[in-house]
């Protein structure tokens, strides 16, 4: 009975220290709500289609092809539109769903970004940045346009 | 004489020669500041390595080069949408919030106005890609606080009801209820509120 209320607690232990991370898709940053033609997600060196539906996590990184567009809304209503020929990296995400306070980061290594900026940027406006190989920006609540290599 | 006025002219050739020939600093990155949804115009504010400069005018643009001299110029509705049409049409669609109400005590009676907010939730998730719905129940301070706990996670499942009944595919659906906890308009206790008797949806 001991031995059996032992290994019951063990694997309580073992569920309770299981890492949010796999199963749960608890730190999501947010979902693809459109994509068009070639687009995939990196995550973690591994390629998966970028699907309407898929949450997309810090750290990912978004590739789309010459006929490629990918739209996310973020859990901060952020939404960032990819378009053609465009890898875009979301760095950083965190979002107080009470405060509505966080940090968002994401840089357009090349290719094209539409920002429709969310709740952060009107709670932690010094918190939202976008990079490209050259600038940086700091958003006031708004929408914008980058491009990163110009044709 | 004709020596003196020679040797300037040689002079200004010699050094021309040896001006380096300027290295072509090309356009890298644009950033263009676009009007809001509602008319607004915010504010980008671009860092480079060399320089500092805000947007603040709808269709304002700055180019980039790559040694990060930022120059000013502008856009039209038109160009923009001639160069980035493509980008523009896959934005996802804007994130919509509604509220409905019920009549007093009930947790399945809509008010009348309410039912058309209900037919306008069902238009929205009709054409909604992979949308994110989260409903929240609420009550007015009629009543004690554990009542009101049960009776707003009551209405707020009388509006998943009517979600799940349309067979949206939802990305996700999340429900709860805050009771009295979150009053729309503050009131004393025990006070008949229509406005507070209500179930917030929000979808992304």
């Amino acid at each position: 009975m001991k031995a059996l209320t032992q290994l019951l607690f063990a694997l309580l232990a073992v569920i309770a220290l299981q890492p949010w991370s796999s199963a749960f898709a608890a730190d999501a940053a947010g979902t693809i709500k459109t994509s068009r033609g070639d687009a995939h997600i990196l995550r973690n060196d591994t390629r998966l289609p970028a699907q309407v539906g898929s949450t997309l996590s810090t750290s990912d990184r978004i590739i789309t092809g010459a006929t490629g567009a990918v739209g996310i809304t973020l859990k901060d209503n952020t939404r960032l539109t990819a378009g053609p020929n465009t890898t875009l990296d979301l760095n950083t995400f965190r979002f107080d769903k009470t405060t509505h306070k966080g940090a968002l980061d994401a840089t357009v290594q090349r290719g094209s970004l539409a920002v429709i900026s969310g709740k952060i940027a009107k709670a932690s406006p010094d918190g939202v940045q976008f990079h490209t190989p050259t600038v940086t920006l700091g958003v006031r609540g708004t929408e914008f346009i980058i491009e990163a290599g110009v044709q | 004489m004709w020596g003196a006025l020679l040797i300037p002219i040689v002079a200004w050739q010699i050094v021309e020669l040896f001006t380096p020939e300027e290295i072509p600093d090309t356009v890298a990155d644009k950033v263009i500041l676009l009007p809001d949804a509602d008319g607004s115009v915010g504010e980008v504010v671009v860092r480079s390595a060399t320089g500092e400069q805000t947007l603040s005018s709808a269709y304002g643009a700055l180019e980039v080069t790559a040694s990060g001299t930022l120059e000013s110029t502008t856009e039209t509705a038109a160009s923009v949408r001639a160069a980035y049409g493509n980008v523009l049409d896959a934005q996802p669609p804007e994130p919509v919030s509604l509220t409905v109400y019920f009549e007093a005590g009930s947790s399945t009676e809509l008010t009348a106005t309410s039912l058309q907010t209900i037919d306008r939730l069902k238009a929205v998730l009709a054409d909604r890609p992979a949308p994110e719905i989260l409903v929240i129940g609420h009550t007015d301070t009629v009543g004690d606080l554990e009542d009101n706990d049960s009776l707003s996670r009551a209405r707020a499942q009388t509006v998943v009801d009517v979600i799940s009944a349309t067979g949206v595919d939802a990305a996700s659906l999340e429900a709860s209820g805050r009771g009295e906890r979150e009053l729309l308009v503050p009131t004393a206790d025990k006070v008949s509120e229509p406005r507070n008797r209500r179930v917030e949806i929000n979808i992304r």
